[in-house]
């Protein structure tokens, strides 16, 4: 008597979000199963990785980055090097410096850095704002208007200043973006829900619900985004069928076990090591609760991610 | 299947005995029914009415253990497919792989991991040997493993080295790891013989099912499942296929833990087993075999285990006590927030990446974060009184700031009186200003 296969296909599935242009562009979701059940079914969009910088440079000061970026740059060339990345389906270009707590830097010096970066991409590109809601919703807009045409991924919309947003960027520049909740089904669903208000289509939007680093209170984020792909699957619920992008490096790299010196802590080898392997450890685990897209900054993490989603497949 | 509370009343003698601990039958029929009583408590059921019960309301997944001793390991009796649905309850042990040629060097790394987190001991928890063709190294590293007091896994095929390599760890209660569909018969003798767990593993599926049922009718069901090592992709398939069957669809025979050996999985590089074990601590390996365990694995791995197996309805808790962080002393100033794991997480790292010595304390506010401990009453100036007053704080350290969550500045008042001579200090709102916070204020 053979085992009796019963897959779990849903009718519903994780609405399709296209970014970038012509052959690289990428399309995230389209799945009707549970994450990663690829046998259940094959997916026609797997999840994909992407690679991060930030508009102050890569950060150099992890050995394998700064070989990674060797003789690049220019933030044309460091664009270019993150594009070659082995196992990279796109560029995350962060605007650090637009930081209104920190640089504070200018709307129109950050505009003119994404231009110089998407022109010389050849893959999709997402850009990530600062995270503070007023900046963001006036910086955003102006990226948007400045990359008309090339199809980006914009991150993110918050609670606060998602009319802006999804008025300036995606209705009258055609980009795609991200809603931003923290951790939390019912704030996901909310914000979907008035950003489709706005006359934003599913097409258009991708979810970003917060992460955690593994051991930093990683069971809540499992939790949120299972449920989230719970309620989008098998109860057909559509503001929660977004697809879900991930953005992990810097949360990843700022924990005590990514960033002591080994020569404060021997036994525990080198630090890069550790960084590596808990950005391995969070992103996968990330992909196995629902996210379609993950964003890191380590080539080898990049790398490594990446093979594991092509053997899942 | 699941039994109505009913059903289970209808075949107790009624008598309302209390031998059980329940004041009636139907309190006792309904406490089985939900699982919370086991039948076998009811001295007085019939032969035949236990047995279709214990059948009807076994729980869907064996829990079974392995290991002796100070080794002795949990598996499965896993009830749902999603910890939010309830709680996930015995965490995967995380073993490394030896063979009879590096049986030396790699039990000596495997001992390197050894730390405390959140009152949990990580450590390697199990040892595999697996089997390469030389009985006598084989036997000898099995020995060398049991020696180590750890939980040993066989991975054998071969019967006669495994009845050696049984014969060497005495009562250990191993895992017999190679049963296959040629040779389950003489295993299962084996392993029964030896009081392990019998490790089930075949070609496909298919084979491995078929195995398990020939086992169960020759009444083995202490079983485990190897989710064999063709592909990543197969490895997920069946560990994925396996677990929901016995959940999801109630099949019985597919109700038994699994091994996942990601050592055999990622083609030698230590990167991608980290990533698959991480993969599998999620969805769903009993037990995660690695090449080997570094801290650079060890430090993610074990965190998000112990995330993923915090039960949700019980939120993970720190001790109560003084934290002394970037050698802070009886001069060094006093921070406080709560008992709740991921707050204190996260303060003590702020601490650490300002620089500044600083006493951490956490008094007891019920598990809960800053704002919801103060608002169920659990921190409150009198509460934290208490606690510096219990803990001796003001014996220990000469030091009188102390630096409270700004998020209940409202306490400062009742705190000033509540701690004569303490210098009350409202700290920032969030965890991400601390750093600088505490620089402005205390880095000379």
């Amino acid at each position: 008597m053979a085992f009796t296969k019963n897959p779990q296909v849903f009718t519903a599935k994780v609405a399709e979000v296209t970014f970038g242009t012509g052959d690289s562009a990428v399309t995230l979701g389209g799945e009707s199963v549970f994450p990663l059940y690829a046998f259940d079914q094959e997916y026609a969009h797997p999840p994909v990785v992407g690679i991060d910088f930030s508009d102050k440079g890569p950060d150099r000061d992890i050995p394998g980055v700064a070989e990674f970026y060797k003789g690049a740059e220019s933030l044309a060339d460091v664009a270019k090097r993150a594009s070659e990345a082995e196992g990279a389906s796109f560029v995350s270009f962060t605007l650090a410096s637009a930081d209104p707590n920190g640089d504070d830097a200018p709307i129109e010096e950050s505009v003119a850095k994404c231009k110089e970066v998407a022109d010389a991409v050849t893959k999709p590109l997402v850009i990530q704002g600062t995270g503070n809601a007023e900046k963001d919703g006036q910086l955003l807009g102006k990226v948007a208007e400045a990359l008309e045409g090339k199809n980006v991924l914009l991150l993110s919309a918050l609670e606060d200043n998602y009319k802006g947003i999804a008025v300036g960027a995606v209705l009258a520049y055609g980009q795609k973006i991200a809603a931003e909740s923290a951790v939390d089904i019912n704030l996901a669903k909310q914000l979907n829900v008035m950003i489709s208000q706005q006359g934003v289509k599913s097409e258009s939007l991708v979810m970003q619900v917060g992460t955690a680093t593994a051991g930093y209170g990683f069971e809540y984020v499992a939790s949120a985004m299972e449920r989230i792909r719970g309620a989008g699957l098998s109860q057909n619920d559509d503001m929660l069928q977004a697809p879900i992008i991930t953005p992990l490096a810097d949360e990843t790299w700022g924990v005590k076990e990514s960033i002591v010196s080994e020569e404060d802590f021997p036994e525990w080898g080198p630090a890069e090591e550790r960084g590596i392997d808990m950005e391995i450890t969070t992103a996968v685990a990330c992909l196995a609760s629902g996210s379609n897209a993950v964003i890191l900054k380590h080539p080898a993490s990049v790398k490594t991610v990446a093979g594991i989603i092509a053997d899942l497949m | 299947m699941a039994l109505k509370g009913l059903d289970i009343f209808k075949l107790t003698p009624r008598t309302n005995c209390k031998e059980c601990g329940n004041p009636t039958c139907m309190a006792f029929a309904m406490k089985v029914a939900q699982g919370t009583a086991q039948i076998e408590a009811c001295p007085h059921m019939s032969a035949d009415a236990l047995a279709s019960l214990s059948e009807a309301t076994a729980p869907p997944m064996k829990a079974l253990k392995f290991g002796a001793g100070d080794a002795e390991l949990a598996l499965g009796g896993e009830t749902v497919l999603f910890r939010h649905d309830k709680t996930f309850v015995a965490r995967n042990p995380f073993a490394v792989t030896i063979t009879g040629a590096d049986a030396d060097a790699k039990l000596e790394a495997a001992k390197k991991v050894d730390y405390e987190r959140i009152g949990e001991h990580m450590k390697v928890d199990a040892i595999n040997v697996e089997y390469t063709g030389d009985k006598a190294a084989f036997v000898d590293a099995v020995k060398k493993a049991a020696a180590l007091g750890r939980a040993v896994i066989l991975e054998v095929q071969d019967v006669d080295a495994a009845k050696e390599a049984l014969a060497a760890v005495g009562d250990a209660k191993p895992i017999l790891n190679g049963a296959t569909p040629d040779n389950y018969k003489e295993m299962s003798d084996l392993a029964k013989g030896a009081g392990a767990l019998l490790g089930v593993t075949g070609p496909s599926l298919d084979a491995i099912y078929d195995t398990v049922k020939a086992l169960e009718e020759a009444d083995n069901k202490d079983l485990v499942i190897d989710v064999g090592s063709a592909s990543v992709k197969e490895a997920f398939a069946n560990a994925v296929q396996i677990r929901r069957a016995a959940l999801k669809d109630g099949d019985r025979s597919m109700g038994y833990p699994t091994i996942v050996n990601v050592s055999k999985l990622g083609g030698g590089c230590p990167h991608k087993e980290t990533g698959l074990a991480s993969l599998f601590t999620l969805k769903y390996g009993s037990i995660v075999i690695l090449s080997e365990m570094s801290y650079a694995q060890a430090l993610p791995l074990y965190g998000l285990r112990q995330n993923i197996y915090t039960d949700p309805q019980k939120p993970m808790t720190v001790e109560v006590g003084n934290y002394p962080i970037n050698g802070a002393g009886a001069d060094s100033a006093c921070v406080l927030t709560v008992d709740f794991a991921l707050t204190y997480f996260i303060i003590a790292g702020e601490i650490e990446r300002s620089g500044v010595p600083m006493n951490l304390l956490i008094p007891d506010a019920g598990g809960y974060s800053v704002l919801t401990a103060w608002a169920a009453g659990k921190l409150s100036a009198a509460s934290i009184a208490k606690f510096i007053k219990d803990a001796d704080i003001e014996g220990t350290i000469k030091n009188r700031d102390l630096v409270m969550p700004g998020k209940v500045a409202v306490l400062k008042g009742e705190l000033e009186e509540s701690l004569p001579g303490w210098n009350i200090i409202i700290g920032p709102n969030e965890a991400i200003s601390l750093v600088k916070f505490l620089k402005e204020r205390y880095a000379s």
